[in-house]
């Protein structure tokens, strides 16, 4: 038997009604293992203006590069207190902000282990279906050799690798910049 | 590692990201190519709820305050299956809507038609084994908005839904049989394929209407599904 998915719609620009009580901007509670990151940056549209209705969706893997969910079978520890998700609405000023801890690497596709990444939904109103996207972490071994990330054009990798925040320890910056020169780089799942 | 991904998404039957008409995509569309990957354990593990964080109340919009909001109440349910016509236990399914006069509880909307102390026009269930929701709620109203001129929305319910995993989550709109406004609406329209955006129209339904008291609406939501069933021994 084969069905075909429901079309995608936009959010809108009411979603808060919705979807704020699933909001989860502190991944990592107290006692959760692993660096702690708190990542914060803007969503800019076309013209670079902050988009104040949006909001990100982080699914992540535990400090031992193990996901919260049966279908990750690997010999690695769970950590009961850590569930993997966020969603993060944007400000006023189009400024999102989450706390968690850094991922471990996780399986990629040749076999090699893939760089620690979270990986992120953008939706908003004037968004007809979500935009897939990866943060990846600065000053990382793994990235070098990252199966997805050599799937992007050499110039346009650091739209996906987050930045320190000098002077804040723990503190980086990624951002979603909608179009331009510095378009961030948008995954295609197969549509 | 083997990972059976999920199986492409039919031609023309989800919207692009640019769509003209809906003038609020020109500057949000990205406008480089998207990069297409393959599915690694990311991408198809994905977030789970327990049952529990959904309050049983929360199925009920008509409920949630001391008085019952006005409007035609109504009954919405449906199936949620994946592309396999599988039924998908487990999701949680997230609502929003206007009241009954095209009003949002939103301090953004703007629309000159009154909020209802009754009403916030917020839902949320969670599919029983068979896949299953159903909410209480009234029919929204149909409103006005600013992208062209005389512009209107059809009455629409959202829809958010999580599914097994990262891949197939999904948020849409519902909306109703008859609606007037439905070819007009640039929303509803995005979507190349005519069956599949006309999937987004809800069925009206004797066997969920409750006499005396509530019609019935029914909306199945299809998620993505595998594209290969596993090896069985």
């Amino acid at each position: 038997m084969s069905l075909q998915a429901t079309t995608s719609q936009t959010v809108g620009p009411f979603f808060k009604i919705g979807l704020h009580w699933l909001v989860q901007d502190n991944l990592a509670e107290e006692g959760v293992s692993g660096e702690r990151v708190r990542i914060e940056g803007r969503v800019l549209d076309g013209d670079g203006v902050p988009v104040p209705d949006a909001f990100l969706e982080v699914w992540q893997a535990n400090a031992h590069g193990k996901y919260a969910h049966p279908e990750d079978g690997q010999p690695k520890p769970v950590d009961p207190k850590f569930a993997g998700y966020g969603r993060i609405p944007t400000n006023r000023e189009g400024i999102f902000r989450f706390a968690t801890i850094k991922p471990g690497p996780v399986p990629g596709p040749d076999g090699n282990e893939q760089a620690p990444h979270l990986l992120v939904s953008v939706f908003m109103r004037g968004l007809l279906r979500r935009l897939v996207t990866r943060v990846y972490f600065p000053d990382e071994p793994l990235d070098a050799a990252d199966y997805i990330l050599n799937l992007v054009e050499p110039e346009r990798r650091s739209t996906l690798i987050a930045k320190r925040i000098s002077g804040q320890p723990g503190a980086l910056e990624w951002n979603v910049i909608l179009q331009g020169s510095n378009e961030t780089v948008f995954f295609d799942l197969g549509l | 590692m083997k990972i059976a991904g999920y199986r492409p998404l039919h031609p023309g039957t989800q919207p692009d990201h640019l769509h003209l008409p809906y003038v609020s995509s020109i500057k949000r569309s990205p406008t480089k190519p998207q990069i297409r990957i393959p599915f690694t354990l990311s991408e198809v593990t994905g977030p789970s709820f327990r049952p529990e964080i959904v309050q049983p109340k929360a199925c009920d919009l008509t409920r949630q305050h001391s008085g019952e909001p006005l409007g035609e109440r109504i009954i919405v349910s449906g199936r949620v299956l994946d592309e396999n016509a599988r039924p998908l236990a487990n999701t949680v399914v997230e609502i929003w809507q206007a009241n009954a006069a095209g009003r949002y509880r939103h301090e953004v909307d703007r629309h000159d038609a009154p909020l209802d102390p009754n009403f916030t026009g917020s839902g949320q269930a969670i599919t029983n084994e068979r896949g299953e929701y159903r909410f209480v709620t009234i029919r929204p109203g149909e409103y006005p908005w600013r992208n062209h001129y005389n512009a209107w929305r059809a009455a629409h319910i959202h829809f958010s839904l999580f599914g097994p995993s990262f891949a197939t989550r999904l948020v849409t709109q519902m909306y109703f049989p008859g609606d007037s406004l439905i070819p007009f609406d640039p929303i509803f329209n995005c979507t190349a394929d005519e069956k599949a955006r006309n999937r987004l129209i809800s069925v009206f339904d004797w066997e969920t209407s409750i006499p005396e008291h509530a019609l019935g609406y029914r909306f199945d939501l299809i998620l993505r599904g595998r594209d290969a069933t596993p090896m069985e021994d």
